[in-house]
């Protein structure tokens, strides 16, 4: 089992296999559609983003509102292909590792290698076991987005795969017997 | 007649989404630690124990199963002896949604509209269903539908030559078009025959019974089962991450159709189909 904490280097990418169990410690932030459109128009607008992206890791989430005592309410992933359009963009600028689920678009697989970076898939639909690794939540960005808003999370042991990793190998796409790309 | 008043289906829909999004149906439970006995993958295995551990977590925390705590469905079998009493159905359900939501800590997932997408704050309105049904009693049933599934619906209307092969092969094609997007191990609802919203109808109908019950008609039963077989030789696996764990179930309906027609639904539900049926 492999550790993981931003900030990133690209050594600690290109180490990262597909197929590898990682667990990520540290700080995250999450953002999901709205928050990734805010961010993109922002970057095309020529002004800056809310947080230093430079090998840091985006989760897509989404959460529940935190229920009394709780500092969140359930917290998995969603669906990744619907953050593709913008990913492109944010690996360009820096971003190492973004974790969600199921499958990705040829055009971020591509930016992935281009610029070194890795895409996590974690268990959709295990919010209340997700939101027990999840430490510490802070608003950064967006907070009129509600349950979309931009949030900065301290993680602990938080469980993922990696399904694509910077040579583009990926997990969804594996058929029997194809080649593992490997330099 | 027997008399029905609307705080009553309000307090049995808000008690109903609570449970739904906390409480994981048992016969859901069972078949995700008999998958977990059998897979081959130790991803897949690794994360099908925590998908277990999270049925677990949910009710000892009191906290939603998933983030997804869906738009909602919502089945209503009106007895035709039934009057309801102090106000519309309609409305005591989204009630029931409202208080819900907020008192279980649940996301607010719906948008007022298509185009202007702006958050109704309450999670309502449902997707209400009602059909009339003989005798004096309501029953209501409730599924809050993630997204992340239902997304990955397609519905087909398919030539009536291409037969019972043709319904197979567009079942594979949809659950292979979804892969690891509806949360996988799925479950597969399939609706065929009627017209266009009845094969959609009858498929999300689908979803609501039990995985370890089958159609009650011989010929259906056996291929869910061949169904069963051939979307987990698939191999797309929990999550998308390979093995043979794909689906739970595939549950298919039919309706009579016209002799024109062979309409195919089929409507995903995630490893957590989370529905709640309540009779008053």
């Amino acid at each position: 089992m492999k550790l993981l904490r931003a900030p990133l280097q690209i050594e600690d990418i290109m180490e990262l296999s597909m197929g590898d169990e990682v667990l990520v410690q540290g700080s995250i932030y999450a953002a999901r559609d709205a928050a990734h459109k805010n961010m993109v128009q922002s970057l095309e607008n020529g002004e800056g983003l809310p947080f230093d992206i430079e090998g840091q890791i985006i989760y897509y989430v989404g959460p529940c509102p935190a229920p009394p005592g709780k500092i969140i309410g359930s917290a998995g992933p969603t669906t990744s292909g619907r953050m593709d359009t913008y990913a492109h963009l944010l690996i360009a600028k820096g971003l190492k590792a973004m974790i969600g689920k199921g499958p990705r678009d040829q055009n971020v697989i591509e930016a992935m290698k281009k610029y070194g970076a890795v895409y996590l898939a974690t268990v959709g639909g295990a919010g209340a076991y997700l939101a027990r690794c999840i430490k510490d939540v802070e608003t950064i960005a967006y907070p009129e987005l509600g349950p979309e808003s931009l949030l900065k999370m301290e993680v602990q042991d938080f469980p993922c795969v990696v399904a694509i990793d910077a040579r583009g190998n990926d997990i969804y796409r594996l058929e029997k017997g194809a080649e593992v790309a490997d330099d | 007649m027997r008399q029905i008043d609307v705080k009553q289906i309000t307090q049995t829909v808000k008690e109903a989404v609570m449970q739904a999004n906390i409480s994981l149906p048992p016969d859901i439970i069972q078949a995700l630690q008999e998958a977990s006995d059998k897979e081959s993958s130790p991803s897949a295995r690794r994360f099908l124990k925590i998908i277990l551990e999270n049925t677990e977590l949910a009710v000892q925390e009191n906290m939603a199963l998933c983030q997804d705590t869906g738009m909602v469905v919502v089945d209503v079998e009106l007895g035709q002896e039934v009057i309801i009493q102090g106000g519309y159905l309609n409305e005591a359900i989204n009630l029931g949604i409202r208080e819900g939501y907020q008192q279980g800590f649940f996301r607010k997932s719906v948008v007022n509209d298509p185009f202007q997408r702006i958050n109704t704050g309450d999670n309502t309105p449902a997707i209400v269903h009602c059909n009339l049904a003989e005798g004096d009693k309501l029953r209501i049933t409730v599924l809050p539908k993630g997204a992340g599934s239902e997304n990955m619906g397609q519905l087909s209307m398919l030539k009536p030559a291409q037969g019972i092969n043709g319904v197979k092969d567009f079942i594979l094609k949809v659950v292979r078009d979804a892969g690891g997007n509806p949360c996988p191990p799925i479950i597969a609802g399939v609706g065929v025959g009627g017209n266009m919203e009845k094969a959609a109808l009858l498929a999300k109908r689908a979803l609501l019974r039990p995985v370890n019950i089958r159609n009650s008609r011989n010929d259906l039963a056996r291929l869910e089962e061949e169904m069963l077989k051939a979307v987990n030789e698939l191999g797309i696996g929990p999550q998308g991450m390979g093995g043979n764990t794909t689906a739970l179930a595939v549950n298919i309906e039919v309706y009579p159709t016209h002799i024109a027609s062979l309409p195919v639904a089929v409507n995903l539900g995630c490893h957590s189909t989370r529905r709640v049926s309540v009779e008053i």
